[in-house]
Formats: structure tokens, sequence, C-alpha cells
């Protein structure tokens, strides 16, 4: 909705007067910073503003911001925001999930409001453990990991939940992290600008239960190695001074490169708008976890119908030809009626 | 030629064939046919959970049950005083739903030795005189089918899957029915493909042609019109009475109505008749399960539309958490449960009272809420609006149950005016309700209404009146999270409070008993037609007995009790093994006599009259 009278607002009005109550450290803390700061330049109204969210640590995070909220039940938070979404188009909803919340428990929810492209934000919050039952392996936690639940390693495939998302037919898929707060900001703003379902993925440290999971592509003195930041149009390069750059592996997928090494033609110019996912998913594949160089930013953003456009739609075309119900016609309309004198 | 006709008061038809030979069309058109004549009626549709089982075997045999009258009628009928059987198997399968004496009609051609293995016949029963005691039509329906649509050039194979129309057209002349609302009905049907409607179309004329010319049968037989209220009637079903129901109560609140579903028998047709009437801005969602089907209700209700979801016995287990939110975010929600037999799986397309319990008591924690059933096809239409009226008064969820028997069995109904039905009032809170301590306006989102204990309801949109809300244990008034041991045992007793207190507006119940019994049989849901059908019984043999039918569950009625104690004997027939005699037990201290099927089939008026018999006459 355009609304040309929206107050001015800061950060602080869209803090909520609740104690944030995450682990001293927690990841969560700048994301929390990140989105409320965000908020005041997206040119929406907190009253028509709603975060859904399911269970875990993550899920705490509706309390924590002054706008309408709803601290739902494990994985189901897509479903509900689906429904308000769709009933309530006027609203900017997001969903906070983790890990857990969002690829196990959730992951049907998940992966459907994705493919009907239902105008949701979805930010998942990703730190590889489970922190609220207290450190067991999680869908993205990778395979042999040795928690409490298992003591010889975990047996599990991880998810990639950028793999995933386009799998899904996602038609915005994004990866940020905790430890960059303009980046996440411009990724939530992008999230919040694509209309249909977004679909953010963050790189979030649990100090308590999976300190240091990204730390081998996260930390200050490596990240220029080990981030790759995409950017539409522009070649994807990487390393201190661009050495390293990504091109076709000849097999489907693309590779890592010396930029001295190879023609510059075969460089890959990163295409966000490409309809074919194909080359996003293999981006997406380019690292099989946070231990070699890694692709942030946007991965795919494309335009596709939204379920509420079309569901708002068909209601106008049928009020167009039919007009607006009327009840007592509805009963005598449907089927045979007869008269008893 | 058959000159004479003969009146008669009451006939009941059971349509009976494979799954694939249109049982249940002819049986519905023969239903809005004696609907359309005037008659009172009462259906009951048996059908198997395949869609398709084998040909010709047992498993694959589906049935249409239809009682018509000239008199007010209560129930689709024990005993048919007419088979129609399409093959062995449709016959073997209902052989004992007919008392002897009975008239079958049967397509003499489908009995060839190889439908006769399939249906476990060592002999054919239409040559062994073992339906003897039973008036015998064997009529070669496929044949003369093929024979009458010759003209239109159809192959034997797809003329014959017209045989349906042939038998209808028999049993349509045999009850003095009007043919021209068949031929229009399948004019219109078929509108798309001529040829399917012509070849209907001569196959239903050769049936009536048959019944009038050949001599086989003595008479026509005629069931008048019965007296009924003036009015405009239809013909309802149970799942199209709830879809009306609820856009109903959309329109009376002024909510437009979001449904979430998830495909379901025996509740299916509830999303489908929903999904038509987009013009009433009727929003539809077929989640991808159940448990989305109900969160995207609840997203929808949090946005201040009244949510809905649909389902049946297995789909609640699954929404039984989402449920538990709703009530803790104390948000209207109405949740249908289309019962049928169980568990597990259990009988897809057969019907049941077994999730009464579940309805009351199936989640974690203390979390009770209103639950209510609906007795007939039409009050499902009025228990619709209850529930949204409940639901948005009260702030709960709500459980509405029906059962496979009202949601495919139809009646005629004769229309109400629906400007006359009483609005419902949402009062969305606009404005803030308190003051922080600094004096600035404040909105409590727990800060409850004295007189219903109902919480206000703030949907997205308004400022100034932003709130969280969630699953975590609210503080009283401010609805901050509260792990507060006083104030969760405050919350627990306040919240029931809150539904506890939904019988003090409930009209006082009406007991039927004219006669000053001694024995009170006490009802829900749709037994209702089986208990009035064998109550009338009793009462016309001398006996005394006194009816209460319940439609709110929980909370129950204040008056019950009162009434229970009036009484030397309490008689509760149950399709279960006995939830609400259980309910009634501990909750007010008395005996009670069982009365429980478990076959999941309503019971036979019979049955029950035997019942109470034993208890107004003694043994």
């Amino acid at each position: 909705m355009t609304d040309t009278l929206i107050p001015t607002t800061t950060r602080k009005d869209w803090t909520s007067d609740q104690e944030v109550r995450w682990c001293p450290g927690c990841g969560d803390y700048s994301i929390l910073a990140a989105v409320q700061m965000l908020m005041p330049d997206l040119g929406i109204r907190r009253e028509n503003t709603v975060f859904i969210s399911g269970i875990g640590c993550a899920a705490r995070f509706p309390y924590y911001m002054n706008t309408f909220g709803m601290h739902s039940i494990h994985g189901r938070a897509p479903a509900i925001a689906s429904g308000l979404a769709l009933a309530r188009p006027d609203l900017s909803v997001w969903v906070i999930s983790g890990d857990g919340d969002a690829l196990s428990i959730g992951g049907n929810h998940l992966i459907h409001a994705l493919r009907r492209n239902v105008n949701l934000n979805i930010l998942l919050f990703n730190n590889q453990i489970y922190g609220l039952t207290k450190g067991q392996y999680s869908p993205t936690s990778e395979a042999g990991k040795v928690t409490k639940s298992t003591p010889f390693g975990s047996l599990e495939t991880p998810f990639n939940p950028m793999s995933l998302a386009l799998g899904a037919e996602a038609t915005f898929v994004a990866r940020t992290h905790d430890m960059d707060r303009k980046h996440m900001m411009e990724m939530f703003r992008r999230a919040h600008a694509h209309h249909g379902a977004s679909f953010v993925e963050v790189y979030q440290n649990c100090n308590v239960f999976n300190d240091g999971a990204f730390e081998e592509i996260l930390s200050k003195d490596v990240r220029s190695d080990m981030l790759i930041t995409l950017e539409h149009g522009k070649q994807i390069r990487f390393g201190a001074d661009g050495q390293f750059v990504v091109v076709s592996d000849g097999n489907g997928g693309v590779k890592i490169a010396l930029a001295q090494e190879v023609e510059d033609s075969e460089i890959i110019v990163h295409d966000e708008h490409n309809p074919n996912p194909a080359l996003a998913f293999a981006l997406s594949r380019l690292a099989s976890g946070p231990h070699s160089p890694t692709p942030i930013g946007v991965f795919r953003d494309v335009v596709h119908p939204e379920y509420g456009d079309q569901m708002a739609d068909q209601i106008q075309r049928a009020l167009d030809s039919k007009g607006p119900g009327d009840l007592n016609s509805l009963l005598r309309s449907a089927g045979a009626t007869w008269e008893v004198h | 030629m058959v000159d004479s006709v003969v009146e008669l008061d009451r006939v009941i038809v059971r349509f009976a064939g494979d799954s694939g030979d249109g049982m249940q069309l002819v049986g519905d058109r023969f239903t809005n046919l004696s609907a359309a004549f005037g008659n009172d009626l009462a259906t009951l549709p048996d059908y198997p959970a395949e869609i398709r089982a084998p040909a010709g075997t047992l498993p694959g045999v589906s049935a249409f049950q239809v009682h018509i009258s000239n008199h007010d009628i209560v129930t689709p009928g024990d005993f048919p005083d007419v088979l129609v059987a399409m093959n062995p198997a449709a016959l073997k399968a209902n052989l004992v739903h007919v008392k002897p004496g009975a008239t079958l009609i049967v397509n003499a051609d489908a009995f060839e030795e190889r439908n006769l293995a399939k249906a476990g016949y060592e002999q054919n029963p239409l040559e062994d005189n073992s339906l003897a005691d039973y008036t015998l039509y064997k009529i070669p329906m496929t044949t003369l089918t093929i024979e009458a649509t010759k003209p239109t050039g159809a192959k034997p194979r797809d003329a014959e899957r017209s045989k349906n129309f042939f038998a209808l057209g028999i049993v349509s002349w045999m009850y003095s029915r009007p043919f021209e609302p068949t031929l229009e009905w399948i004019g219109k049907r078929f509108s798309a493909r001529p040829e399917l409607a012509e070849i209907n179309t001569l196959a239903f004329k050769a049936g009536v042609n048959f019944g009038e010319t050949t001599e086989i049968f003595g008479h026509a037989y005629e069931v008048k019109p019965a007296k009924l209220d003036p009015g405009t009637y239809i013909n309802i079903t149970g799942n199209t009475g709830l879809a009306w129901g609820l856009i109903a109560a959309s329109k009376l609140s002024g909510l437009d109505l979001f449904l979430g579903s998830y495909p379901i028998t025996p509740a299916s047709d509830i999303l489908h008749e929903l999904s038509k009437h987009k013009n009433f801005s009727v929003k539809t969602l077929q989640a991808e399960d159940e448990i989305a089907g109900v969160g995207a209700a609840l997203g929808a209700s949090f946005g201040g539309l009244l949510g809905v979801t649909t389902t049946s016995g297995p789909g609640m287990d699954l929404k039984a958490e989402t449920i538990g939110l709703a009530l803790q975010l104390e948000l209207p929600l109405i949740v249908i449960d289309v019962q049928r037999g169980g568990p597990s799986t259990g009988l897809p397309t057969k019907s049941e009272q077994s999730d009464l319990l579940m309805a009351m008591y199936g989640r974690h924690g203390e979390s009770p809420l209103p639950v209510i059933a609906a007795k007939t096809p039409s009050d499902c239409f009025f228990v619709a609006i209850e529930a949204a009226r409940i639901a948005i008064k009260y702030r709960t969820p709500v459980v509405v149950l029906s059962d496979g028997y009202l949601a495919n069995g139809a009646e005629p109904w004769k229309l109400p005016d629906c400007d006359l039905l009483a609005e419902i009032d949402p009062k969305f809170s606009r404005e803030p309700n308190g003051e922080h301590p600094d004096g600035s306006p404040a909105f409590f989102p727990y800060l409850r209404d004295p007189e219903t204990l109902a919480r206000p309801w703030a949907p997205p949109g308004t400022a100034g009146l932003e709130h969280r809300v969630g699953g975590l244990e609210k503080a009283d008034v401010t609805g901050n999270v509260s792990y507060d041991p006083e104030n969760h045992e405050h919350m627990i007793r306040v919240r029931a409070a809150k539904v506890a207190g939904i019988a003090n507006e409930l009209a006082p119940l009406e007991v039927d008993d004219p006669d000053k019994a001694k024995v009170l049989v006490v009802g829900w849901g749709s037994t209702h037609g089986s208990i009035v059908g064998a109550i009338r019984r009793v009462r016309a043999n001398g006996g005394a007995v006194a009816h209460v039918h319940l439609t709110h569950m929980f909370p129950l009625p204040r008056d019950l009790g009162d009434i229970l104690r009036r009484y030397d004997r309490v008689i509760v027939p149950e399709l279960n093994t006995g939830q609400l005699s259980k309910v009634l037990r501990a909750e007010y201290s008395i005996e009670t006599i069982d009365v429980n099927k478990i076959q999941a089939q309503p019971f036979k008026v019979g049955e029950l009259e035997e019942a109470f018999a034993r208890e107004v006459f003694g043994a």
C-alpha cells in the first residue's frame, strides 16, 4: 500500500519494551539490531508490520519488535504467516526462523510457502545446531558432528538451505551473515522489496553450543578470501586483490579459478534475474559448508505472480461477473428449489 | 400395460452397484425428483473408500438409500422396500439390508459366471430359488440399454455405461415420478457432450417404457407429497449446510471468510463448496497438510478475518497443537471435524461419533474449548453460525462436530429468511485500553471484558495497538511472557471460566416429554433422526419416553443436570463406546444406560426402538 504520510521513525520506535534474553554474545543480537535499524527506512508503518516466528532461540525475535507479532509453534510460522499475508495483503509480514524450525520440523511449510510465492520475508537464522534444547545436531549440522544426541558423530547429510530454496521454486534467495550489519540490512531491504516469498539465510553464531561454526569463512583475516560477494551484473570475483574468480566447471557446475589463468570472458557474470535457476543452484553448490569460499548476496530475484494477488484477482473477477454475494440468493440459486403452498 | 396405481405412505429404495456404475448419481437424481415432487425424504449414501475397487467385487459395491414419504420422516429408513442391484456383488453385499418380501430389481445380464464368482456365488441366486422370499424382477438391463441406444451409433461398450439411467427410468416409473426434470437435468449435465446426453436420455426413456409396457410389474405406486410447512425448499446435505452457514457467519459478522484446509474424506466437499463462492470474498487455501490448513486459518484470524479449518478425525490429530495455540492466543477459530470411523485411517467413508472426547480433551495442558454438534444436515447451517458467534464473542477456537452421515445425507430444508439472522459484532479494539505508568496510552491485549472474560481482538493495522502474542504463558492483562506460578494458575482458571461462562447464555434445553415419562433419552449429533423415529414408535405403542438432544457439548447447558435428575432412567444412544455417557456420569454423578453401535453405520430405528422399549415397558 502506498502511503505518503508515513511518520518518520527511529530504531527506538521499532524496539519493544521487553528485555532481550538471548545468551550474551549470541549472533541474534546483531541480526535484531540490523532489522530494527532497517525498519525506519522501509517506508512502512509499525502497525502494518508483523513478525511471526516458530520455536527456538530465534523465535523470541517478535517479542523484541514494537510491531504486531506472534511467537507460534514449532515449524509452523510459514503456514500461519501465509494465512495472515493472504488475509491481509496490506501488511508487511516477516517470518523469523532457525535451522531446526524451518528445515526440520517445518520443512514442509517452508518449501510450500516458497513455491506458492506468498508475499513473505522469511529469515532463517542458521547456526547449525539446536540451541534452545541445548545442543543437539540440526539439519544443517555437518556430517560427523559430535553432539549430545550423536556422541559418535552425526550420520546425516546436511541441507544446503540455498539449494533447498532454489529447488523449491523460490523467487528470491539470498545469504548473509551476522558479522556484517550493512550486508544484512541490504539483504533484508532487498527481501522486503521483492514482491513474493523472499528467503534469506543468515549465518549466525551460537557461541554456547556451536561457537565458531563459521570462523573459517567469517573471521576478519580470512573473509576476503573466503566470502564471494555476489553482485548483479558483475563478474564473480573475490580475494583481497580480486585474484579469484568463478567459472564453469564444464560439468554443469561452477568452480573457483585464478583470474590470471582464465580468459576474462570465461568469468561468470552474476545474473539475479535469470529465469533459469540452474546457475544460481550451481553457485549454491560451490561450497558444501562454511569451510571453503562461500557465496553471499542475492542468488536469485525473479518476478513471478504473487499468490495473494492472484487470489485477489479471482475474487475480483467473481465480483465483476456475479456482483457481491447475497445470502438469500445463494440459498435459492445453488440447487433445485421447490415451493410448498 | 399396467393400469392401476397403488398409493403408499412411504417407500425406501436402495440403489446398489459397482463403484463405477453411477449409483450415487442416480440415487441423487431420484432424491431430487422426489424432493421437487414434494415428498419428505432422507438419504444415506454408502460407498467404499476405494475410488474404483476391482469391478464386480464386494469391496467395490456402492449404494445409495433414499426414503421418501407423504409425511414427516426422520431417517433414511431401516430396511429398503426395493433394492436395485446392478450385479451379483451388489446383491450379495446389500441383501443383508433387505427383509423378505421386499422387491429386488436386478440387472440379469450381470449375473454371468465371472461376476458370480467374483461375488463368491457358487450358483446363480437368480436361478436357484434362494430368493424365493422376495419379489424378484430379473431384467436384462445391459442388453436393453445397448438396444435402446443403437440409433445413436454408440459402441456397446459406451452405451452399456448408461444402464444406471435405465434403472432410474424403471424406478421413476414404478413410483410415478415426473420424467421431465430428469430429461432436463441430463440435457444440462451433458450439454458439452451431446452424444452422451442422447445416450443417457434414450436409456432413461427405455427404462420408463420398460416399466410401463411390460407386464412384469403388477402396478405402479405413488407416494403423495408430504404436508410440509409452506415455503421454499431445497435439498441440503450437511457439508453444504456447513459451507453456507460459514458464508452466512461471514456476512453476519462483516468478517471475510478464510478457509485453510487439506482434502480429507468426508469433509472435502466443504472446501469444494466454499471455493466456488468467491463473490462472497471467501478466501480458500488448499494447504500442504492439515497442520498448515489450521495454521493459515489461525494466521487469518490474527489478521481479523473469520478463520476456519475443516477436516475429519486424522486431521484433528494433526491440528491439535495449533488449536492449543489458538486457545492460548485467545483468537476466534472454527475447527470443523466431520467424524468418520476411527481409529487411525479407520473407515474413511463411513460415519461414527467417536471424536467427542478428542474434541473436548484432545490437547495437552489444561485446554478447554467449546464444542458444538450438528444434529441434521440442515442444522449444520445454524451450527456453523453458532460456532462463529461463540468463537468471535469469546475469542476462542470452537470445534464443530458433524459426521459422514450428516455430511453426505440429504433432507428437504425450508429455507430461512437470512435477513432475520442475528448479526455478530466482532468488537475489534480501535484504541488503547489503558495507561502506562507514565500516563501515556497503552494497549493491554489480555485485559478482559468483565462479563464474558473475552480479551480484546486487535488485528494489525491500528496504530498504538501493536502487541505480541504467543504460545508461552501470558501475563494477565499485559500479555507479556510470564513464568510466574500464581499467574499461570490464574490464567488457567480464567481461560476455563471464560469457556464455562458460555453456558450462561444458552437457551433452556427443549425436552420433548408429552407424557410425563420416567425414561429420558439423551442424544447428540446425527443420531437425532433415529432417536426421534424410535421414540415415535414407542409412543405409538403406548410407551412414555422423553427426549433431549444436545447441540452444546462443551460447556454443557446449565439446566441439563436438573433435567437428568428428573428421570428414573437415562438412556444415552451413541455411535461410539459411550463417550457422552462417560461425560454425563462424571459431570452429574448419575447412572446412564448406554446404547452403543460401532459399525460405522447409523442406528436403525428398530434397534433403538427395541432398546427404548426395554426400559419403558420392562424386559
